[in-house]
């Protein structure tokens, strides 16, 4: 068995999201006193693989647990809430949105940061603590992501850093019109959420256009506008807005500039078309 | 020093930060614990924010002890305020939130071994607190600085300015008599790029004298601004350890906390030595910096998160509509609303969240100014200690050998908890601890039936 337990793994790239994900709410809650009541991820994980079942089913697809894993698991992470019903709400919207906002058979507008982004904005309930990781919790945000980014086989290790660096240059450009000391936006890249959102959230694949081209062109915009507003019209989870306003481009700059589908697992395993991973 | 001491707050929408030219003007108040009014941190800044939707109302208290003509304040704003937007009130509402949601030690006593089912619990109050002029306009003009306007709020001359250009306002400010330390130019010239305008008061002399002298009142502002934050960046030039700042937040939905600082939880709920007792200012001072040296100076301490409505313990009564009111809780009704006995119990949520959070900051650790987000968290949560004093009656019966058996394992917990939360010297808390009777490395000796006969 352990012969084959590591291809396995392998085989697909979200499981090593899984673990990764998985891993950082553990530890999270263990050493980094990132507040995860137990309802929290068990609530998220339920209601994401039960809407995913239904949607796949409406769908006339084969139910697979792992992308409403990885989302739930990111819905955890970043997503706080008074009682467990929002979380439940959320994840119902996050997994819903992929089966009923597709454009071109395709979603485009990742799960999580769309729930996030619509639960906050409609419920004083909900908010996103972007605070609470802490340096040491940073560093291992960062390992985990970039760990990650770099193994994974979904082929856009790029997408992470590359809104990474925007979002550094536009902080030290922010600092340098300002007259601010350097360790002002050091500070602001110093927030475990950030990272959260690169490695986790803007990652995914299924969400990004396919164009490599294109893809660069969308991420740095997700980054201006993230940036903008999260320093121009104080929103405080500017990254998630980001990109939850700037997912609608994804289709026409799929029209605009068409290049071929990336699927999670080679077409020799490959789910039917139009599935939504 | 004779220049006029500058408390520079730096308050993009408010904070209340201190930097003076004169040791005198970081006298600020600090905040009450236990036993009667210890000064703990007396060089804690203390800001009220109240906010609902963009509203804000802020109330920064002067716990001045110089002398007045020395107290000048300056504080970055978000709008040009109007007269109206401007007031003052008293410290004593200020003082009384305080006392309400300050850290409290909390006392039971151990039943009767002999008799377990009797359940005896006293309980004691934390007994938190006690009980309860200028350049002329052409000078200003050419130094880029516009007085946008000019107000006398009680014993304070006001002025809004703003301002174009950093060095333009460093040098209005200097001629203006107000002591600019070194450095602040570069944040000036921030806030300035951030549109901010500048809120600046000195103590009007003769209003003061009118007002029978005696302490400042604390400053209020009421504005709307999408921001909600509270800058203490100008209050960090110049100076050279950290500072404490104390926010008290009313909100509507929930707790308070900084989104980009961590908030912390103070260790809370924990048995700690009797001996604590006649030492709780010194205790929680420590167990303070401990817990703040854990997270590495760089996060905001959770001190009190409560329902107003309520409290239990009560370290003082929730405050009255009449001052909620005052400090700027405008969606509270207008009504006579008086105090009652302690500890209030739960009547129903009320519309007011109060957050206490506890900063030690200094310009390494907390180089931003502090954002906040108010979460949508209701949950109960307040700094309480507790002490246990064990059962000294006569306990002649087998259970209560076994009582007096398990006492220095007790004790020797509660020792090296207080210990690790303070990071006081074990051995030197065993022999404290020894002097109350609570000796960890010695079983007590049965009570003689007349010792504490004639004790109450």
């Amino acid at each position: 068995m352990s012969t084959g337990l590591i291809p396995r793994i392998s085989r697909d790239p979200r499981h090593g999201q899984v673990l990764a994900v998985g891993a950082l709410v553990l530890a999270g809650t263990i050493w980094f006193g990132v507040e995860i009541p137990w309802w929290r991820p068990l609530t998220a994980l339920i209601a994401a693989n039960l809407t995913q079942a239904l949607g796949a089913r409406l769908a006339g697809i084969r139910y697979d647990w792992r992308s409403p894993t990885i989302t739930a698991l990111s819905l955890t992470l970043l997503l706080r809430t008074g009682g467990w019903e929002l979380v439940a709400l959320a994840a119902t919207v996050a997994i819903g949105s992929k089966f009923v906002l597709r454009i071109d058979r395709r979603h485009f507008w990742n799960p999580a940061a769309l729930a996030i982004v619509v639960v906050t904005a409609a419920f004083p309930g909900a908010w996103v603590s972007t605070g609470q990781w802490g340096v040491s919790g940073w560093i291992a945000v960062f390992a985990a992501g970039a760990g990650l980014a770099v193994t994974a086989k979904a082929g856009r290790a790029a997408v992470p850093f590359a809104y990474l660096a925007a979002w550094a240059a536009l902080a030290f450009a922010r600092a340098w019109w300002l007259g601010d000391p350097v360790a002002v936006p050091l500070h602001q890249l110093g927030s475990g959420a950030l990272l959260v959102f690169a490695f986790f959230m803007i990652s995914d694949p299924m969400t990004q256009p396919w164009h490599a081209g294109a893809r660069a062109a969308w991420v740095m915009t997700a980054a201006a506008l993230g940036f903008g507003l999260q320093h121009a019209w104080i929103v405080t989870s500017g990254p998630l807005w980001g990109l939850a306003l700037t997912a609608p481009l994804v289709p026409v700059l799929d029209r605009l500039l068409p290049a071929p589908r990336k699927l999670w697992v080679a077409p020799a395993h490959s789910a039917p078309k139009g599935v939504p991973a | 020093m004779k220049r006029p001491a500058l408390t520079f707050g730096a308050l993009a929408l408010g904070a209340l930060a201190l930097i003076a030219a004169a040791p005198q003007a970081l006298a600020f108040c600090g905040f009450f614990v236990a036993k009667g009014d210890a000064k703990l941190f007396n060089e804690a800044s203390k800001v009220v924010m109240v906010r609902n939707d963009e509203r804000t109302v802020l109330t920064m208290v002067n716990d001045y002890h110089g002398d007045a003509g020395d107290f000048a304040l300056v504080v970055p704003a978000p709008t040009v305020l109007k007269r109206e937007q401007i007031h003052v009130t008293e410290n004593a509402i200020v003082d009384h939130l305080d006392a309400y949601s300050a850290p409290r030690l909390v006392e039971y006593y151990d039943p009767d071994p002999c008799r377990p089912v009797m359940v005896m619990e006293g309980l004691a109050m934390g007994a938190a607190a006690p009980r309860a002029a200028l350049a002329d306009a052409a000078r200003a003009k050419a130094l880029g600085v516009t007085i946008e306007a000019k107000y006398l709020v009680g014993e304070y001359d006001i002025l809004i300015l703003s301002a174009t250009q950093s060095d333009g306002l460093e040098t209005w400010l200097k001629e203006n008599g107000y002591a600019i330390p070194k450095g602040a130019s570069a944040v000036l010239g921030s806030y300035i790029k951030q549109d901010m305008k500048f809120f600046v008061a000195k103590v009007n002399l003769e209003e003061h004298a009118k007002q029978g002298g005696g302490l400042l009142r604390p400053l209020q502002i009421a504005y709307e601004s999408k921001k909600f934050m509270l800058p203490i960046r100008l209050g960090m030039v110049n100076s050279k350890g950290s500072q404490d700042l104390l926010l008290y937040t009313l909100t509507r939905t929930g707790r308070v906390e900084t989104a980009n600082y961590r908030t912390v939880r103070m260790p809370t709920g924990l048995d700690v030595p009797v001996m604590v007792k006649d030492r709780f200012g010194d205790a929680y001072k420590a167990m303070f910096s401990t817990a703040v040296g854990k997270e590495g100076g760089a996060a905001v301490m959770l001190e009190y998160a409560w329902d107003m409505g309520w409290c239990d313990p009560c370290a003082a009564d929730p405050l009255s509509p009449r001052e909620l009111r005052q400090l700027g809780v405008f969606w509270v009704e207008r009504q006579t609303g008086g105090a009652g006995l302690m500890p209030r119990m739960p009547r129903g949520a009320s519309d007011v969240f109060v957050t206490r959070l506890h900063a030690r900051y200094d310009a390494a650790s907390f180089p931003e100014d502090l954002r906040l987000i108010e979460t949508g968290d209701r949950t109960n949560f307040q700094g309480r200690y507790i002490l246990r004093h064990a059962f000294t009656g006569e306990a002649a019966c087998e259970a209560g050998e076994k009582y007096r058996q398990s006492l220095p394992q007790r004790w020797e917990q509660e020792a090296q908890r207080l210990a690790s939360l303070t990071g006081w010297d074990i051995g030197e808390i065993r022999d404290q601890m020894a002097k109350y009777g609570t000796d960890p490395g010695e079983v007590p000796a049965p009570q003689p039936w007349w010792k504490s006969l004639w004790k109450d």
